[in-house]
Order: C-alpha cells, then sequence, then structure tokens
C-alpha cells in the first residue's frame, strides 16, 4: 500500500505502458481510418509521457538543467502534428475516390 | 475577532498571489470575487452594448424596463431562464449537452492568471502567456462540437466557419505576444519571463508600455494583437459565422434558452480575457499613467483619487437623469430607483477617496479602466465597421497579419540585440 | 510551492487518461474519441504538470489538444457518413491484435516487475522559474545547445508536410 501511495518513476512508466497497449490494440482492432490515425497519436503521447518521466529522474541525478527528455518530447509533438497533417490529407484524397473510411476496403492492389 | 483581523492583516502585507504562496483560503475567495466579478461585468455589458450601440445609431435603446433600461439585463436573464429547452430530434445528447460547457470553461479558466494587481491574482504560473494562450484555443474545440451536435447545416457551416477563423488568428495573435516576451528580455535583469505579473514588472523597471518601446514597433505589434483579438472572439467585423443575415445565428443557432444564455457568457468573458491580455502585454496592467515619468507623493495622491472621482462622477450622472424624468405619477417608482442607484455610486465613490482604500483599490481601479477602454472599443467597432466576407477574412488573417507579425519579430529581435 | 496531495491528483489524472483511452478505441462514433481523446491529452498535460515539465504542459494544451485535435475533428465532420456507425465496428484480424497486444502488455509487465529497484524515489521538487529558460538553453544556447541541428529539421520537416497535407488534400493538381 505504501509503494502505491509513493509515486515514483515507476508508476509514471507503467501509465505510459497501458497508454501504449490502448493505442496498439486501437491501431489493430478498428477499421475506421480516423480512429486508427487518433490511437496512433495515443501511441505517440505514451512514449512522450515516458520521455518527461525519464527526463525527471535524470533531473535527480544530474541536476536540474538535465532536460533532454522533455526537449525531445517537444520534438515529438511537432512530429505528430506534421505526420497527423499528411495522414488526415491521404485519407481525404483517398475519400473522394472510394467514399469509404473503412480500413478492409482498402484492397485495390489486392491479387 | 482579532484572529481574523490578523489573518486578513498577514495576507495583505505579503507580496506574493495566494496561489504561489500555497494560500487556499485566499485562493478560494480570489476565484470566487473573479467569478462574481465576471457575472456582473457581463451582464453589465448587456447593457452597455445595447445602450451605447443605440445611441451610436442615433436611438435611444431599452427605457422601459428600469430607468433607463437598468433593469433590461435581469429581465434578458429571466426571460432566457424561463424559455423552453430545445434539442433538435437528431442531435447527439451528450454531445449538444457537453459543448456549451467546454466553451465556458475555457473562457473562465483564462482568468486563473489574470494580474488585477502585483498580489491581486489568482496564482502566478510561471508560463501564465502560454497558458492563457493554450486555454483559450480550447474554446474551438467547443464551438466545432456545439455546430457538429446541431445535426443541421446551418450550425455546421458556421461552426466550421468560425473555428477556420479561430485558428487562422491565434498564430497572428501568436507571433504578437512573442515579440512582447522578446521586450522583457530587455530588463536590466537580463532575463526575459513568461509570467503575466513578470512582464508587468518588467515594463515597469523599463520605464515603458511596451506599446511605446521601440516605436513604431510596439504600437503595430498592438495592433496586429488588436484586430487579432476581436477575430478570435467572433465580433463585427468578423462576426460572419454568427451574423444573422448570413447564417441564421451560426454554430448556437439551435440552442436556446440556458444554453445559449452560456455562449453568451464564454464569448463576453473571452472578450474581457484577451482584452486582458492586451493591457498586460501592451498597456503596463495594473501601472497607473506615467508611473516614472511623473514620480512621488503628490502625484501618487492625484492619481489615487481617479478612483473615488470616477465613481461621484458616475453619480452625478445619474443624479442629473433622474431630475430630467418625466414628472408624471407613474415615474415616480422609476425615479426613485435612479435615485437610489445614484445614492449607491456616491457612497462608493466617498468611500474609494479614503485613503487607505484607495490605496488597495488603486491596481484593480486602473486595470479595469484599461479593460473597460477595450471593452468600448468592440462596442465601436461593431456599431462603426460593415462585416468581412469569409475569404477577405481569411485572406486577412493569413495574408496580412502573419508576415507584419513575423517583420515585427524580427526587427523587434534586431533592435533589443542592438540595444544590450 | 510544495507538493500538495500528489497520490490522489496521480491516480485522477491517471484513471482520467485510461478511461479516455479506452473510449477512444471502443466508441462507434469518431466524434465521441475524438472527444474521449482530447480528455486523455488533457489529463496528460495534468501529468506534465506533476512532473515538473510546465513548458511542455502548455506546448501540449496549445498544439495538440488545441491544434491537432481541431484538424482531427474537421476532418471528420467533413467526411462523416452515417453508415460507418451502423458498419461492423472491429475489423477480422481483432482477435490476433488482442493477442499481440497482450504479449506486448506480458513483456511490459515482466520488465517492469524485474527492474522495479532500478528507479529510485524521485522526491525532490523542483524550481518552476528555470524551467522555460532550461529548455531554451538546450534548444537555442550558445553553449549548451545540443537541440539546435534537430530543430531546423523540424522545421524543415513542417514544411514538407505542409506542403504533403496541401497537395494531397487538392481537387486536381
Amino acid at each position: 500500500m505504501d509503494a502505491m501511495l509513493h509515486i515514483s518513476t515507476l508508476h509514471y512508466l507503467v501509465l505510459g505502458a497501458a497508454l501504449f497497449l490502448l493505442g496498439v490494440i486501437g491501431v489493430l482492432t478498428r477499421r475506421n481510418i480516423v480512429i486508427v490515425l487518433m490511437s496512433i497519436e495515443l501511441i505517440l503521447n505514451a512514449v512522450n509521457l515516458n520521455l518527461v518521466a525519464f527526463s525527471r529522474y535524470w533531473q535527480g541525478i544530474h541536476g536540474a538543467t538535465a532536460l533532454h527528455g522533455q526537449v525531445f518530447a517537444i520534438f515529438v509533438i511537432t512530429d505528430a502534428a506534421a505526420e497527423a497533417a499528411v495522414g488526415l490529407g491521404i485519407l481525404i484524397a483517398f475519400f473522394r475516390n472510394k467514399e469509404t473510411v473503412n480500413v478492409d476496403e482498402v484492397n485495390l492492389l489486392k491479387w | 475577532m482579532r484572529v481574523i483581523i490578523d489573518y486578513i492583516q498577514s495576507y495583505l502585507g505579503s507580496d506574493q498571489t495566494p496561489g504561489v504562496a500555497g494560500n487556499w483560503f485566499w485562493a478560494t475567495v480570489y476565484v470566487l470575487l473573479v467569478f462574481v466579478g465576471l457575472s456582473v461585468a457581463v451582464i453589465a455589458m448587456n447593457w452597455l452594448e445595447r445602450k451605447i450601440l443605440a445611441h451610436m445609431q442615433v436611438r435611444l435603446g431599452p427605457m422601459r424596463v428600469g430607468p433607463h433600461g437598468l433593469l433590461q439585463p435581469i429581465a434578458d436573464a429571466l426571460k432566457l431562464l424561463l424559455k423552453e429547452d430545445l434539442i433538435p430530434s437528431e442531435a447527439d445528447k451528450t454531445v449538444f449537452w457537453i459543448a456549451p460547457f467546454i466553451v465556458v470553461l475555457a473562457a473562465f479558466t483564462v482568468f486563473v492568471v489574470v494580474p488585477f494587481g502585483p498580489t491581486h491574482a489568482i496564482t502566478d504560473m510561471n508560463i501564465g502567456i502560454l497558458f492563457m494562450l493554450g486555454v483559450s484555443s480550447l474554446s474551438v474545440l467547443g464551438i466545432v462540437t456545439a455546430g457538429w451536435a446541431s445535426n443541421s447545416h446551418y450550425p455546421l457551416i458556421g461552426a466550421l466557419r468560425s473555428s477556420a477563423q479561430m485558428v487562422s488568428y491565434e498564430v497572428a495573435m501568436g507571433l504578437a505576444v512573442v515579440s512582447v516576451i522578446l521586450m522583457t528580455s530587455l530588463n536590466p535583469t537580463g532575463t526575459g519571463t513568461l509570467s503575466m505579473i513578470g512582464i508587468v514588472r518588467a515594463q515597469q523597471a523599463q520605464g515603458t508600455w511596451f506599446i511605446f518601446k521601440f516605436f513604431p514597433l510596439g504600437l503595430i505589434g498592438f495592433f496586429i494583437f488588436a484586430v487579432a483579438m476581436v477575430a478570435e472572439t467572433n465580433r463585427a467585423p468578423f462576426d460572419l459565422p454568427e451574423a444573422e443575415s448570413e447564417l441564421t445565428a451560426g454554430f448556437h443557432t439551435e440552442y436556446s434558452g440556458f444554453r445559449w444564455s452560456l455562449f453568451f457568457l464564454a464569448e463576453y468573458s473571452a472578450m474581457i480575457a484577451v482584452s486582458s491580455i492586451a493591457v498586460t502585454l501592451w498597456l503596463g496592467g495594473w501601472l497607473r499613467p506615467f508611473p516614472n515619468a511623473l514620480q512621488g507623493a503628490r502625484w501618487d495622491f492625484f492619481f489615487a483619487l481617479f478612483p473615488g472621482i470616477t465613481f461621484l462622477f458616475l453619480g452625478a450622472l445619474a443624479i442629473f437623469s433622474a431630475s430630467r424624468m418625466p414628472k408624471h405619477p407613474y415615474f415616480r417608482i422609476q425615479t426613485l430607483g435612479l435615485a437610489g442607484f445614484a445614492a449607491v455610486l456616491v457612497l462608493i465613490g466617498a468611500v474609494l477617496l479614503y485613503p487607505p482604500v484607495s490605496r488597495v483599490v488603486q491596481d484593480v481601479f486602473w486595470f479595469s479602466a484599461k479593460v473597460a477602454a477595450f471593452m468600448y472599443l468592440y462596442i465601436w467597432y461593431r456599431g462603426t465597421f460593415p462585416r468581412y466576407r469569409f475569404d477577405q477574412l481569411m485572406k486577412v488573417g493569413w495574408k496580412v497579419l502573419l508576415p507584419t507579425g513575423l517583420a515585427v519579430l524580427i526587427l523587434t529581435a534586431t533592435a533589443g540585440f542592438f540595444v544590450r | 510551492m510544495a507538493p500538495v496531495a500528489t497520490p490522489f491528483f496521480f491516480y485522477l489524472l491517471a484513471a482520467t487518461m485510461i478511461i479516455g483511452g479506452v473510449l477512444v478505441i471502443t466508441r462507434k462514433n469518431a466524434v465521441h474519441s475524438a472527444l474521449a481523446l482530447i480528455t486523455a491529452l488533457l489529463a496528460q498535460a495534468g501529468i506534465y504538470l506533476m512532473l515538473y515539465a510546465p513548458f511542455v504542459a502548455g506546448v501540449q494544451i496549445i498544439l495538440y489538444a488545441g491544434g491537432i485535435m481541431v484538424l482531427f475533428l474537421f476532418v471528420i465532420m467533413l467526411i462523416s457518413i452515417e453508415r460507418t456507425e451502423k458498419e461492423r465496428q472491429f475489423n477480422k484480424q481483432w482477435l490476433v491484435g488482442i493477442a499481440t497486444a497482450g504479449a506486448l502488455g506480458g513483456l511490459f509487465i515482466a520488465v517492469y516487475t524485474k527492474g522495479k529497484s532500478l528507479f529510485p524515489e524521485g522526491r525532490l521538487s523542483y524550481p518552476e522559474s528555470g524551467n522555460t529558460q532550461g529548455v531554451a538553453d538546450l534548444l537555442y544556447g550558445q553553449h549548451t545547445g545540443t537541440y539546435m541541428f534537430s530543430f531546423e529539421i523540424a522545421s524543415l520537416l513542417l514544411l514538407v508536410a505542409i506542403i504533403g497535407a496541401v497537395v494531397m488534400a487538392k481537387k486536381r493538381i
């Protein structure tokens, strides 16, 4: 009980792992492309949480200016924005052709 | 009793905001004060807007409900509360219900960091201005969900247009804000700051309001922000998404009664919020006019008289209009009401002239006076400018304000580099 | 200011995030999923504040919740068709998907139970005032700016993404 009441780095890592799992399940099982893209955002957020949690752990060892994890988390957020924009652009282009948003109907190259 | 007085004294003597000092009781008191103050301000804005617009259009505005229509907002509020609560049949009930709350939440949470004085803020976050920009961008989500949840094409188009406009002008706002943050780093201490109280203290330390700094860069930055903030709050002349003649009231078409009044409350609170950002960043926040040029105890005393004199002047205006009311038995109650209101104003003015009270009230008064000037400007724009067409609106946002904002930023950085 | 009631806030925010995540992957209506994701992102900003990262929390609110999610909502509303809500929601390989996620979960549990002793408490509290300046030092500092090159590449990446999104969504190129 005391281990649960005292929040250590491990708590944040477990939370990040749980979010990552939820995102992976969403990517692998949903049919709607938009929800798959949103699950990818969940995965990226879980990674960010890990980075920032480790940055705080690193600060405890190397002093208050060791903020490398936070800087990298900002880069990941930038990446996520770029990827969401391009992904949704591709989605709109595909939707214009085939009038569907389901992943398993994207089968024009199937033999 | 002694304990209470000691507690109040100990708070008034501190030099930190309650949030930073960790003082739960005073932080809660401030939250309640901000809540009540905002509601009173929105009610007053309702009456002021109708009266001032009417006088600009050479008519009288509401005159019947109370003396000179002073009770009109109360009548409006009662009407809105008693109206039937309609939900369109195919609308998504949960999202329809949540949407006004998101907008009100975003509009009210911004006030956590608004500095009414050096210690008169709920808290002073180190990322104050970043927090304000971020939370005010959350209101876009409420508008988009409101338009979608109504399940009807006018609200959907209105919501998409409104959110496209808000997102575009947020970029211009951000650039103008960044140029001000650059100016705060030219302090004698050498470090810039993102906290709202820090920005006003930087203006005090550098001796100029940032609107006059590096003339004309501060002025252009202020203009960019002033235009962007009008577009951000969907007010005239950028109110195409909610104009009645174009889109039948846009994203809040299907909302009636209390839900519509929540949107209304959120819109006016957002107006006051972005005006406080403009006042804090460019116009010196709570500082009285000429804080460094006209220094000394006599000038301090002179400027400390202003709160009391303002209320006495308003009371005198009310007495004058009470004396001009028609002398007919039907108007007796209204005349008595207006005279009572005038007496209250004169009493507040007399209390504010008392030196210990005016010293405490000084900062809040100057801040509120500057924000009130911005509110008057908002109403003036509504009465004067014709509406922008949507493509003209987007053109102004992206092709005019964004390059100008970038130029101001680069020139401010260059000027700051040479000053150092 | 000393931290207050840390376990309570951590569990509250963690529960909000997990519930938001579960709602994202299970709702039929894409707009409900988007709203649940917004809640999860805001809770994540709160957790960043608990980890003494106020600048990253501010960036998360502005960019993620106020920018990327608006983009998602726009696209959902522009291409929303009601018949997607009545179709089958989970694809045919859902069993394999859940088995994979289960294997991954087992891996995580194994790693974290074995490595439980590696992460000490971190009871220290850091001053809020230096955070933005520290991040700026790492990005732009003259002698400490290790991430300047990555910053420039990130801006190039955003330019490429803008061009890509515009080209992808045009009707006629």
